[in-house]
């Protein structure tokens, strides 16, 4: 879906934000290979225009619509800025027929093995070097499941995209436990 | 109105016609306020007549109630300090239920509180009972009065800088005492964000910096991304209610131990308090230089000598700082930075002068901290220029986050979080909730501030009620909460139920309940208790769990009770009984095994219903029918 352009082509006046998808939105092809810097730039290029800063001095109407827009750039970047939640989008956007649940389904009992596995690693880690050697693994996998993921979002292998989803979303909070298991120790 | 005017070069009778739309910066801060201008990028700060910038944010008030602002409103705290108040940006948005627990440690004279109505402190000042928002915006008028003295014309609208870890309360109250002093706020921006606008225009750096920021109340740390006129905050965090006054503190009260150990402990007034906490302020400012020295306390007629060193001192404020670096810690990982990828550490703030900060920020960022700016005028001069950029125009973006989470409570006590901490403002979040009960007709929303799981240990924004409703069985009802956070960090909660359209709508108003203790200890607790909040958070979910069910059985008694026997009803009755003694207590293993009976003993029940359900809904369909639909199926 493209997006409706944000000033009106005529009088120049801003216009309401309009549906339109994330990537879309920042005028980005949709896929999963997106570089920090392009999304930066075309972030803050819009943002330049429609941020409310620049609607300080305008009528009321002006200031709710250019607030409107900043506020769905801001929810496209925050949503395209993180490998995860990029991934969980694409997935949704591009698998809207295949997968209506999303990727929330868990049936991966290696999956669910292993996590449970490097739990009980972790919350049996007393000593740093434990600690940083789980923090390390996690880390490691989920370097390896966002290079994988954008292999299979490049096959359109949406499937298989959702299942490594399922499996980084576990990465992610593993690494976040592995955070506060170190503040918990005092390290 | 003459349509042409024929001036000679160089006499202009107006010469700041250009100015007219000139808006000021203002650093409304607790011990100090500045204000500032600018004018074709370059920022000027105001100074008065013998060259300060710094306005003391202190107003003493006259019989007749007229204030007096500053350093002439300083110098008779001592003399009259039962007519004087200073600190008042701690007690912005703050309720009488807020600060019960330091009345009397604080340097302030409050109002008891009214029968039945809370709201905001009011304080009595020389006889006149005024509350934080006018205080401050007597501050403001002052501020204003400078700028207008200066640039020879009327002043009508400002930025006002305001710490990123404000709550919105504070944000309010601070936006209210503008309009009190005739200001349109054409931006609330938080504090270190003004700083990193000021020192990364003026010295053209790139990359991320940290902005440690210990003012005279609060502590703020921010981490910015600087590119390209483009400032962008990663991660805040802070401490609203910690700063040079807590160092104060400190060392009055070391003061004050000693002299009770030679006179015997004497209960103080709060004007006796406002003279041993500016006695301790002078200490606190000599020891930035000097290793050691001896000051008088001068308080109920008899002087006594304090004898105070820097490593003394150091000891009585360590437990702080190390509060400030544990929390920059916490930050640093909520950007996803190390130590390492900061490139610069910016000071903010008066107390960011004590050596012990500058060592302890060094040790925790790993590189000494940038001393290049005076950490008193670079947020007014920031504030200046966002000023200018409002209503001139700019090149440079300021792209703020929100400081807290906000949340809504859902059943049980808990908090669902709606918009997480460091989300990018403005920011529009919706979630769906339902009913709990059958038939119900209104939904309560409450509006919750901070990081903790349960709604009682977070701040308290707003409460209303959505009504109207159809009655449908219990979850049917589709409600949609949106939370709306602006530019300025201000929430508007709306309510909406799907399938009526019903709505409700409010712009926060603080509705006031929470101690200033746990205000302040609120991101730094939840780092703590991250445990002990499961533990409360399993138990709660155990009781909604056990609630829910027994309405369900109690209505399914109520449908299709005669399916059972006399003696199976009896059985049902007593585990429901069993299961409600529990409910109440802190005990989850208890409430569970009830539960897990409760289950057990309704299960044939079910079975019976179940069937009744499936013959009466096969009841008077035609055989053919069936067939029909089983070999479609």
């Amino acid at each position: 879906m493209a997006a409706s352009a944000p000033f009106c082509a005529t009088c120049g006046a801003v216009q309401p934000p309009g549906q339109a998808d994330h990537f879309a939105r920042l005028g980005l092809e949709a896929t999963f290979t997106v570089e920090q810097r392009d999304l930066d730039r075309v972030y803050f290029d819009l943002q330049r225009q429609l941020h409310p800063d620049r609607f300080a001095t305008r009528s009321p109407r002006e200031k709710s619509l250019s607030q409107q827009q900043a506020t769905a750039l801001n929810e496209a970047y925050e949503t395209l800025r993180e490998p995860l939640s990029r991934a969980d989008y694409l997935v949704h956007l591009k698998g809207m027929g295949v997968l209506p649940e999303g990727c929330n389904l868990v049936n991966d009992q290696m999956l669910l093995m292993e996590s449970m596995e490097l739990r009980e690693a972790l919350a049996e880690a007393e000593a740093p070097m434990d600690v940083d050697a789980i923090t390390t693994r996690a880390n490691d996998d989920i370097k390896d499941c966002i290079a994988q993921l954008a292999t299979l979002f490049a096959d359109d292998d949406i499937e298989g995209a959702c299942r490594l989803t399922t499996r980084l979303k576990y990465l992610k909070k593993l690494a976040e436990e592995c955070r506060a298991r170190k503040i918990k120790l005092g390290l | 109105m003459a349509l042409l005017q024929i001036h000679e070069p160089g006499d202009t009778p107006t010469p700041h016609e250009g100015d007219q739309a000139l808006a000021v910066g203002i650093d409304l801060g607790t011990t100090n306020s500045v204000v500032a201008i600018s004018s074709g990028g370059k920022p000027e700060v105001l100074r008065d007549d013998d060259g300060k910038a710094l306005v003391p944010s202190i107003v003493a008030y006259a019989p007749d109630g007229s204030p007096v602002v500053g350093g002439l409103a300083r110098m008779l705290m001592l003399d009259r300090p039962d007519s004087v108040v200073g600190s008042i940006k701690r007690l912005m948005g703050r309720g009488i239920e807020d600060i019960k627990g330091l009345g009397g440690t604080l340097p302030f004279d409050i109002e008891p509180a009214v029968e039945g109505q809370t709201g905001m402190v009011r304080l009595n000042v020389a006889g006149h009972k005024l509350s934080p928002v006018e205080i401050s915006a007597d501050i403001l008028k002052a501020l204003k009065e400078r700028a207008e003295d200066h640039l020879g014309h009327l002043v009508d609208k400002a930025v006002i800088t305001v710490p990123a870890y404000f709550d919105d309360a504070a944000r309010l109250a601070t936006k209210d005492a503008a309009r009190l002093a005739n200001l349109d706020v054409l931006r609330l921006v938080n504090e270190p964000t003004a700083a990193a606008l000021a020192y990364g225009l003026d010295k053209a750096v790139e990359g991320i910096y940290a902005v440690y920021d210990l003012g005279g109340g609060t502590f703020d740390i921010s981490i910015l991304r600087m590119e390209k006129g483009v400032f962008q905050v990663l991660a805040t965090g802070g401490d609203a209610a910690l700063g040079g006054d807590d160092f104060d503190h400190a060392i009055a009260e070391y003061f004050l131990a000693d002299r009770a150990a030679r006179l015997g402990e004497k209960e103080l007034t709060s004007a006796e308090v406002k003279v041993a906490l500016m006695t301790a302020s002078l200490a606190k400012e000599c020891l930035s230089s000097a290793s050691d020295g001896e000051w008088v306390l001068d308080v109920d007629g008899q002087q006594t000598g304090h004898k105070l060193d820097r490593e003394t001192f150091d000891g009585l404020i360590g437990d702080l700082v190390e509060r400030t670096q544990d929390i920059c810690r916490a930050v640093m990982a909520d950007a996803g930075v190390t130590a390492a990828d900061i490139k610069g550490v910016v000071l903010v703030g008066g107390s960011t002068r004590v050596p012990l900060v500058r060592a302890k920020v060094a040790d925790v960022f790993m590189q000494q901290p940038l001393a290049d700016i005076d950490p008193d005028e670079v947020v007014a001069v920031g504030a200046a220029l966002q000023a200018e950029a409002l209503t001139v125009g700019s090149d440079t973006l300021l792209l703020d986050v929100t400081p807290l989470s906000l949340g809504i409570e859902t059943m049980g006590g808990l908090i669902e979080k709606i918009i997480t901490r460091n989300t990018p403002i403005p920011v529009a979040k919706a979630q769906e909730f339902t009913t709990y009960q059958d038939g119900q007709t209104a939904m309560v929303i409450h509006a919750v501030q901070g990081e903790r799981e349960m709604v009682d240990q977070n701040r308290s924004l707003a409460r209303f009620t959505l009504r109207g409703i159809p009655p449908m069985t219990a979850g049917a009802a589709r409600i949609r909460v949106t939370y709306t956070v602006d530019a300025d960090g201000l929430l508007t909660v709306a309510a909406t139920e799907e399938t009526t359209g019903i709505e409700a709508e409010v712009a926060v108003k603080p509705s006031y309940g929470m101690t200033e203790e746990e205000m302040a200890d609120m991101l730094y607790d939840s780092m703590k208790h991250a445990k002990e909040d499961m533990a409360v958070r399993l138990l709660a979910e155990a009781r909604v769990e056990a609630g829910r069910n027994i309405n369900a059985v109690r209505a399914a008694l109520a449908v299709d009770g005669e399916l059972l026997t006399p003696p199976e009803r009896t059985d049902i009755d007593d585990v429901i009984a069993r299961l409600e003694a529990v409910l109440g207590g802190d005990d989850r293993e208890a409430i569970n095994d009830a539960a897990e009976e409760m289950e057990q003993l309704t299960k044939s029940f079910a079975e019976k219903r179940m069937d009744r359900g499936i013959r009466s809904a096969l009841r008077g369909v035609e055989l053919e029918a069936l067939e029909d639909g089983v070999s479609n199926g």
